[in-house]
């Protein structure tokens, strides 16, 4: 039986440019179905529209029946009948899907407040029992904290349980584990997998990351410049793409992630030339003190780490969120400095000496976010000059910065543009020409593709491989994402709580993982034909 | 979203005609301000062509009112401009240094922010002579703190973002990164936060003048000409009207300015019209 009907849905602008263009679907009662597709494709858009939380100012055209009811039209308020009651959403952050200043008990029980007029200690009660289902440990001791007291998987957790309260007959997760590391990404998917059994409910899956869906649905619409694309069996989809747009999407999955195999890459084994030499390096951070007479706790971030990078060589630093390979990044660039231990940037020892102006012309760094590493106020000519300019480097600053936006592939006239004209993987283009002004030998690029579509992602990696070379760098690669570590990296380091678990070149490291920590990271990537070993 | 824009527009065409007004007074009035004329004593509305009638001295209210003006925005800009050159470099220190700069900073703005300013105000003039310059001078002080929070809280999560990192991975220094980072990225919020100053201040003046330690003869100033009506309220109640409006009217418009440029600033609307 029918679920959802979603009929030549039309959401268009105040001046008349459709975001979503004739989208039909139907989701059956039970069902899973994936909307996969890029970031601005429309995807969330559509799942807004279903909820009926679309921004202001967008026109809603066509058909959505939620079952056999109308809800194109209604008013917000008849609407509010149905959400997390018979449709709820689950959100990509649930740091910000969360209020910060109330209970996680509370919230995951509003629904019910709400809906099944309980009672507050009967919501309560049935608060603890929704969590603990979700697998959260301790559930009575977690439905009395706060949001931020809770890790994400936690959080995301307590959102799971949070929209299937009510019993609702769908649910949407838009990029529901997006936000997580590779570990809990597989727990939390596992969760969703079997609450939704538990209750029945209906999914519809939004993502742009094509083995989250693999496992977990079996109907897959492919959405485009929102109009769909491409539909059928996520199985067959994944198996035989035939779509131009599917196949591009499925190509850019990377090796490790589309089967279970660890493909064999030609290892470089670079010369014992060392440029970056680190000894037990730790970093320790002291936390607000709780009560007034007990110090507050440390938390060791970097602890006793050494290393040694080759000249030339892509080392990659890998660990879940939390792990410490940021601050390493930073210690290694200068940003932050080490609490113990010692380090040399080609013949600079970070260690003993205050000025760190010959290291910024060494050293230059990447960063994740590519809206956030650019001062807004600025025109791209200016923000790549600015190195320049900085550390006083002489010649002809426009020319210069044309070359590097040469470089990194972008058109002439962006120098006189602002960083909200561009999309998110020429925005980290940008950044990466500012980092090669001042013509560094090292390059340290921290999850620099991990805000990217896949497919812009397969791009921004071949650009810093081909810039390494031509530019001569040693780059150092920190990513949660094993596969694109593997892809781009010749040795890596496995980093958990602060501590090195393993070194070595990353086609040993991966395929014979020595650490228990390496193996539970390689076993929890999600693939493409829907296995998660975890 | 376009009703948002009437408070800008509104907003900016009464502080615009307080401006012109101000600026006109210099070189015109319909009576000079101070001319005292025993025959003219309490005239009504229009008589013997004075607009708004005259005061107990026959002086021409509208006269008094426009050279008010000067006052009102003088004090503003005095008592305003204290508040940014020392609140905004303060705020923006605690933000860069944090630590103990930050609590120092933080803890002496409490300091000043528990004194009521015109308080303040009352002990500097106590202190120094009446006058509006002392007046204003104490009430900029005690504005300080405002500034100061609001600085350092945008300034806070500008320092967090990445560009900052980036721009200290190139060498620069705090000072600069915060002038030419983290400054223009948080003018919006602060230009909101002046445009609400500049009205309170206008209404302190008011207040410290009605009180007699404001601005003193022959200054012209709506908050004493409001003083000077109280003597005369039951025999001509207008005489308190007017400036009172001129008052309202002023800091009404300087209120309206300062919510539609909250609305016209915000970064999110920005984004959505891009």
């Amino acid at each position: 039986m029918t679920l959802l009907t979603v009929d030549g849905l039309t959401i268009t602008t105040a001046s008349g440019q459709a975001l979503v263009d004739d989208v039909s679907f139907a989701i059956e009662r039970g069902g899973r179905t994936g909307l996969i597709g890029e970031s601005g494709s429309g995807k969330t858009l559509t799942a807004l529209a279903i909820m009926g939380l679309l921004p202001e100012g967008l026109e809603v055209s066509g058909s959505i029946t939620l079952d056999g009811e109308e809800l194109v039209g209604r008013s917000d308020r008849a609407l509010t009948v149905h959400r997390g009651n018979s449709m709820s959403m689950i959100f990509q952050e649930p740091m910000t899907a969360m209020n910060a200043v109330m209970r996680v008990g509370r919230q995951v029980s509003e629904p019910l407040r709400i809906h099944r007029d309980m009672s507050d200690s009967d919501a309560d009660a049935e608060a603890v029992a929704l969590l603990e289902a979700v697998g959260i440990d301790r559930p009575e001791q977690r439905a009395g904290a706060y949001p931020h007291e809770l890790s994400g998987g936690q959080r995301q957790r307590a959102m799971i349980a949070m929209a299937l309260a009510c019993g609702p007959a769908l649910v949407i997760a838009d990029e529901p584990t997006t936000a997580l590391d590779v570990t809990v990404q597989a727990q939390v998917l596992s969760v969703l997998r079997s609450r939704l059994a538990a209750t029945d409910a209906a999914l519809l899956l939004i993502t742009h990351d094509l083995p989250v869906v693999a496992g977990i649905t079996h109907d897959l619409l492919v959405i485009e410049g929102g109009k769909i694309a491409d539909r059928g069996g996520t199985r067959e989809l994944f198996d035989t793409p035939v779509h131009p747009v599917t196949r591009r999407l499925v190509e850019a999955v990377p090796p490790m992630s589309r089967s279970g195999e660890v493909p064999t890459k030609a290892h470089t084994p670079s010369v014992e030339d060392v440029i970056i030499s680190a000894r037990q390096l730790t970093r320790t951070y002291t936390l607000r003190r709780r009560r007034l007479r007990e110090p507050g706790p440390v938390i060791r971030a970097v602890d006793g780490v050494s290393l040694d990078i080759h000249r030339g060589e892509t080392f990659g630093i890998v660990g879940e969120s939390g792990s410490g390979k940021t601050t390493l990044a930073r210690i290694l660039i200068g940003l932050n400095r080490p609490d113990r231990g010692s380090i040399t940037v080609d013949g600079v020892d970070l260690t003993a000496t205050k000025d760190l102006r010959p290291l910024r012309h060494i050293a230059q760094m990447v960063f994740q976010d590519p809206m956030g590493s650019l001062d807004p106020r600025m025109r791209i000519g200016d923000i790549v000059a600015e190195p320049l300019r900085s550390l006083k480097i002489g010649g002809d600053h426009e020319t210069r910065v044309r070359e590097l936006l040469e470089a990194v592939s972008l058109p002439s006239d962006t120098a006189d543009r602002y960083p909200h004209e561009f999309s998110g993987g020429q925005r980290q283009r940008i950044a990466i020409a500012r980092a090669l002004a001042p013509d560094p030998k090292i390059l340290v690029a921290d999850e620099p593709v991990s805000a990217l579509d896949m497919s812009v992602q397969t791009v921004t990696l071949d650009l810093l491989a081909r810039l390494k070379e031509d530019f001569d760098l040693t780059m150092i690669f920190i990513s949660h994402d094993l596969s694109v570590v593997h892809r781009i990296c010749d040795r890596v380091l496995v980093m958990e709580s602060g501590r090195a678990v393993e070194t070595g070149p990353a086609d040993d490291v991966f395929r014979t993982p020595d650490h228990e920590h390496t193996r539970q990271l390689v076993a929890s990537i999600p693939r493409l034909d829907g296995t998660v070993s975890a | 979203m376009r009703w948002k824009r009437v408070n800008l527009v509104v907003g900016a065409a009464i502080v615009a005609l307080v401006i012109v007004t101000a600026l006109v007074s210099f070189v015109w009035t319909p009576y000079d301000p101070q001319q005292i004329s025993s025959t003219e004593r309490l005239l009504g509305v229009g008589e013997n062509g004075h607009v708004l009638g005259t005061d107990q001295f026959g002086r021409d209210v509208l006269s008094q009112i426009m050279v008010g003006s000067q006052t009102a925005l003088f004090v503003g800009v005095l008592a305003v401009g204290i508040a940014v050159v020392i609140g905004i470099p303060l705020g923006g220190l605690a933000a860069a240094r944090r630590g103990w700069t930050e609590e120092g900073v933080m803890r002496l703005s409490d300091v000043i922010y528990a004194f009521p300013p015109v308080l303040l105000a009352i002990l500097l003039v106590a202190a120094v002579s009446p006058g509006v310059g002392p007046a204003m001078v104490a009430i900029g002080i005690a504005y300080v703190p405002i500034v100061a929070r609001v600085t350092r809280g945008a300034a806070l999560s500008v320092f967090e973002l990445d560009y900052v990192a980036a721009a200290r991975t190139y060498g620069r220094r705090k000072t600069y990164i915060f002038v030419r980072h983290v400054l223009p990225n948080i003018a919006s919020v602060l230009i909101v936060q002046v445009t609400v100053l500049f009205a309170l201040a206008i209404l302190a003046e008011a207040a410290l003048s009605f009180l007699g330690i404001g601005a003193q003869p022959p200054r012209p100033s709506w908050g004493r000409s409001l003083r000077d009506a109280q003597t005369f309220i039951q025999l001509s109640p207008r005489l308190a009207v007017w400036p009172g409006l001129a008052i309202a009217f002023t800091v009404l418009g300087f209120n309206l300015l300062g919510d539609g440029l909250r609305d016209a600033l915000d970064p999110r609307l920005e984004v959505r019209r891009t």
